[in-house]
């Protein structure tokens, strides 16, 4: 006991003395999660779109005022003619133009029924898709209100309700990704790396030479790494509530319960990594390659898993951090519980168990 | 050798018989008898490949022997390698002690790796300090001293427990003759004090240095005994000459 807090003492010196392992710790979460929280945003602000208001009455300078009013949109350009429509698009200057029909208050109050045109630049589909949709909703607004203050009653009214995430904050969706990411950082990178640095130096040469048992010198080396990311990721938390208002919805029991035991499978893909290489770049290189792109890419952080190919979805079944985040959206967002998740749970045990029986089988074939 | 096996294993700091390390079908250390006495300095000598360093990795538990008998300080290398880690100190040819630590930061680290209590670790560290001229150091982080210096403190790492077998693997590799004599006045003077020296070299000046040494090429034993005694039996003047003379052969 006295000789693990001696190796966990000199662990914490080795972290707090190099400045690049503090940036790594600290400094990346922060940027992470200020370049996925603001810059990197799926939600729409300001489109510019062009309006070709026939009519100019009563109802249709309601729908336009909606529009201009609303963060979604910005109005970039009236149109006169349907003949500038084309131009306007090719030009770049809007991503949508709304064209609303001739007489369209007297349209509504007699026939109950009148049409707008909705037509989208879906060069960039996502955009097109999603202003479409904004649209959309702001004229089943609008129809909501006329049958409101007067007395036609429309032929249809839609109702979407968006679940978890009412005002659909790409941020809520991305911070279960980030602390994926950084656990990925420090715990399997972190960790292996330091391992492999004093093979590399031979320093656990002289390690191994003393009485300390090779499992001390393990559990010596995961423990400060495991405190670090036990902080960062309250710190990411925090963060991720301060600045993005994000919710968890279900006990912070099952939070960190859930981390933990994605904490513990991180260092032991760490170790696992360590034992079989030999030096550090090989093994920031696999820490890289192996895990962090896998994180980003295949395990729904960015890409909803749904929407890959068949051969990447099965792919995406071994990827570890795939239930973590799965997990942590679902404590988070949907207040679930192990009732939802036990499979979450039991897959991330699994997985940490064979990764251990690996690197024991690994570990006690170079050394005595 | 002869006289070696009529006493037994358990007076010897190191008992060495049919000593065999194979890695794979390539034979590292083939059929090494030895034996090192208590308080001796012991050289093993021999180009780069030759097995200085897998022999010293054997008795030092960290490569275990395909075949053969060893015995550390008495005890076996196989079934009581534990007892024996608590009697050794080593250090490795490539320098290897922490470089984000001071000095007194890494010799309390292996103090209390060797389970010493801070009152033992800091009569050490004021042991180190004066023996070596280390005063003012102390508190300087290693990765700021210069190679000669950080030799000395991984010197006084290994010898920290006050073990009775320092094993020194090239410990002078890379630094000038003025150095290299200053680090043996301190090999001499644990010596002196009833600690058994290994040290492996190529450096035939420091063959000189050494009560007996032992010659090896290709993973075999060419000759042991005191310098004087093999320069003599080989009809040479200088320990090069020695050198070429028997691997050559």
């Amino acid at each position: 006991m006295k000789q693990l807090i001696a190796f966990i003492k000199k662990e914490f010196f080795h972290i707090f003395r190099d400045w690049r392992t503090l940036i790594v710790i600290f400094a990346i979460p922060a940027i992470q999660l200020i370049v996925f929280g603001y810059a990197i945003s799926n939600d729409l602000n300001n489109i510019s779109i062009g309006i070709l208001d026939k009519s100019n009455d009563e109802f249709s300078k309601k729908i336009v005022s909606k529009m201009t009013f609303s963060n979604f949109f910005k109005i970039g350009h009236i149109l006169q003619s349907e003949k500038e429509i084309e131009k306007l698009f090719k030009s770049g200057k809007v991503k949508e133009v709304v064209i609303i029909q001739q007489n369209f208050s007297k349209s509504i109050i007699k026939n109950g029924i009148a049409s707008i045109q909705i037509i989208a630049d879906a060069s960039e589909p996502n955009t097109a898709n999603l202003a479409i949709n904004y649209t959309s909703a702001l004229i089943n607004n609008f129809v909501q209100d006329i049958s409101k203050t007067t007395a036609i009653v429309p032929p249809y009214s839609i109702e979407v309700k968006m679940l978890y995430n009412p005002t659909l904050q790409s941020s809520w969706m991305f911070i279960p990704g980030i602390i994926a990411l950084i656990l990925t950082l420090i715990s399997v990178m972190l960790t292996s790396v330091s391992i492999v640095k004093e093979k590399e130096y031979g320093s656990m040469e002289l390690l191994l030479v003393t009485p300390l048992k090779s499992l001390t010198i393990i559990i010596g080396k995961v423990v400060p790494y495991f405190i670090l990311s036990i902080i960062n990721i309250s710190f990411i938390f925090l963060l991720g509530h301060i600045f993005f208002a994000l919710p968890v919805q279900g006990s912070l029991f099952t939070l960190y319960m859930l981390s933990t035991m994605y904490i513990i499978l991180a260092l032991s893909i760490g170790i696992f990594i360590s034992v079989n290489v030999a030096n550090q770049q090989v093994a920031m290189l696999i820490s890289l390659v192996a895990l962090m792109l896998p994180t980003i890419l295949l395990s729904g952080f960015i890409f909803p898993i749904e929407n890959m190919p068949k051969w990447l979805q099965l792919f995406s079944i071994i990827m570890p951090p795939r239930y973590f985040i799965e997990g942590l959206r679902g404590i988070m967002l949907k207040g679930n519980g192990f009732q939802e998740l036990w499979i979450n749970f039991l897959v991330i045990m699994f997985m940490t168990f064979i990764f251990i029986i690996l690197s024991i089988k690994r570990f006690k074939s170079r050394l005595i | 050798m002869d006289i070696a096996t009529t006493i037994e294993p358990q007076k010897y700091a190191i008992y060495a018989r049919k000593l065999v390390k194979k890695f794979g079908n390539f034979i590292a250390d083939d059929n090494l008898n030895f034996e090192v006495h208590p308080g001796e300095i012991f050289g093993l000598l021999g180009a780069n490949g030759a097995g200085k360093t897998t022999a010293i990795k054997m008795m030092t538990g960290l490569l275990k022997p395909t075949s053969g008998i060893l015995k550390v300080n008495g005890y076996d290398i196989y079934s009581e390698s534990e007892i024996i880690r608590k009697s050794i100190g080593y250090m490795s040819q490539k320098f290897s002690l922490y470089e984000e630590l001071t000095i007194y930061e890494n010799i309390r680290f292996f103090g209390g790796i060797y389970g010493l209590n801070l009152k033992s670790i800091k009569s050490r560290a004021e042991w180190a300090e004066h023996t070596f001229s280390l005063s003012g150091f102390m508190d300087k982080r290693v990765s700021n001293l210069p190679l000669g210096w950080k030799q000395k403190v991984a010197f006084v790492v290994a010898s920290i427990h006050n073990p009775a077998i320092i094993f020194l693997d090239e410990p002078t590799g890379g630094v000038d003759p003025s150095v290299r004599r200053n680090f043996w006045d301190n090999i001499y003077q644990a010596s002196i004090n009833g600690t058994t020296i290994i040290v492996t070299t190529h450096y035939m000046d420091e063959a000189e240095y050494c009560q007996r040494i032992c010659i090896m090429d290709q993973g075999i034993i060419k000759a042991i005994g005191k310098p004087n005694e093999l320069k003599n039996k080989f009809l040479v003047n200088t320990m090069n000459e020695l050198f070429i003379k028997i691997v050559r052969n």
